[in-house]
């Protein structure tokens, strides 16, 4: 528990706080972003094959 | 401000990524990529690289599970005390919830992607490894890791069965060979690191059957897997060059093998064989996955 360390600073803790958590907003926003990539090529790779008969 | 107190801190995306095992990964993606690059047939490159992200984050999520299921076991083991969940800086549930995540989305994407067959054995080997080896083995069995270590093995067979479609012989073998190579890796690294795994009550096979059958294993699996792995050459699935180079990174597997396997440690003697066969098992694994497909490219330019 953070109240339990004597040096907790509750203005220094929530600035770690926020930072942690725009940092996972930004690795999960990358992550949204690269599967919507993924699915936009596998879709135009799978329409290909498709109309060119290989599938 | 009382309530920010007591509010945890997330965990960071660091934590996450460390959950999934990046070095192990490492190898999971070469020889997946060796499978699906040395199997007989045409992939889209889009479909061979999403084939691939899906194996490699299928891995990631079994060892997100696997972190989960024994952070108490981790805790207690010097290797394995700095890991996330043992070391505090993350809570169990996320590991989990993030380990079925990648777990589900990997199989999901794949069976879109490359088809349901290999989808259902990428499901298979996160099942295999989560569960049947970490839940149930791990615990139970000095067998532990000959079995599980088929969950290490499924890789270059998902990669295949993502280019030709269906299960035959040569990503059977493949997958054989990876099974066969597990015990001597992992019980190479078991000798040395033998104290912390009897710590914590895992049966691995050095605290149960002692050191000597420990080694004598070794050698007979080294030895097994010496015509093993040159049996695609003899079944003309393969070329020389893969047959050549799977039969001399074998005799020196085995020679590496032989001098752990017919020794007696001493107290204080640094464990040097021990610690040269497992860091040679790592590059016998890559050399012979990476001469495999080597030995595909010059079959198709008509080199031999």
């Amino acid at each position: 528990m953070m109240s339990d360390d004597p040096k907790f600073d509750p203005a220094t803790d929530l600035q770690l706080f926020r930072a942690r958590q725009k940092a996972r907003n930004r690795a999960l926003g990358f992550v949204l972003l690269a599967l919507v990539v993924l699915f936009f090529a596998i879709t135009i790779v799978k329409m290909g094959l498709h109309s060119s008969g290989q599938m | 401000m009382d309530s920010t107190r007591t509010l945890p801190l997330p965990a960071d995306w660091r934590d996450f990524f460390a959950l999934t095992k990046p070095r192990v990964m490492t190898l999971v993606i070469f020889t997946g990529l060796c499978g699906l690059l040395a199997a007989p047939g045409e992939i889209h490159p889009v479909l061979a690289f999403t084939a691939i992200l899906c194996i490699a984050v299928g891995a990631g999520g079994a060892a997100a599970l696997n972190q989960w299921w024994e952070a108490d076991i981790d805790a207690g083991m010097k290797r394995t005390a700095n890991r996330p969940l043992p070391a505090g800086r993350m809570d169990r549930t996320s590991a989990r919830d993030f380990g079925f995540a990648l777990a589900g989305g990997s199989v999901f994407v794949m069976g879109l992607a490359n088809g349901w067959l290999p989808a259902a054995i990428l499901a298979l080997s996160i099942f295999y490894y989560a569960w049947i080896y970490t839940v149930w083995l791990k615990p139970r069995t000095p067998q532990n890791i000959v079995i599980g270590g088929g969950a290490g093995a499924f890789p270059p067979l998902i990669g295949w069965v993502a280019v030709t479609g269906h299960i035959t012989l040569m990503p059977v073998l493949l997958f054989l060979i990876i099974f066969m190579w597990t015990p001597p890796h992992f019980w190479a690294l078991a000798l040395f690191v033998q104290t912390d795994y009897a710590k914590v009550g895992i049966p691995m096979m050095p605290v149960v059957a002692g050191e000597k059958a420990t080694r004598r294993q070794i050698l007979i699996y080294a030895a097994l897997l010496l015509p093993l792995a040159a049996t695609p050459w003899f079944i003309g699935a393969t070329g020389p060059i893969y047959g050549v180079a799977a039969l001399v990174l074998g005799a020196l597997f085995l020679l590496l093998s032989a001098r752990v396997g017919l020794r007696t440690s001493v107290p204080g003697d640094g464990m040097a064989p021990e610690k040269r066969l497992f860091a040679f098992s790592i590059i016998y694994l890559f050399a012979l996955f990476a001469v495999l497909v080597a030995d595909r490219y010059a079959t198709l330019q008509g080199w031999q």
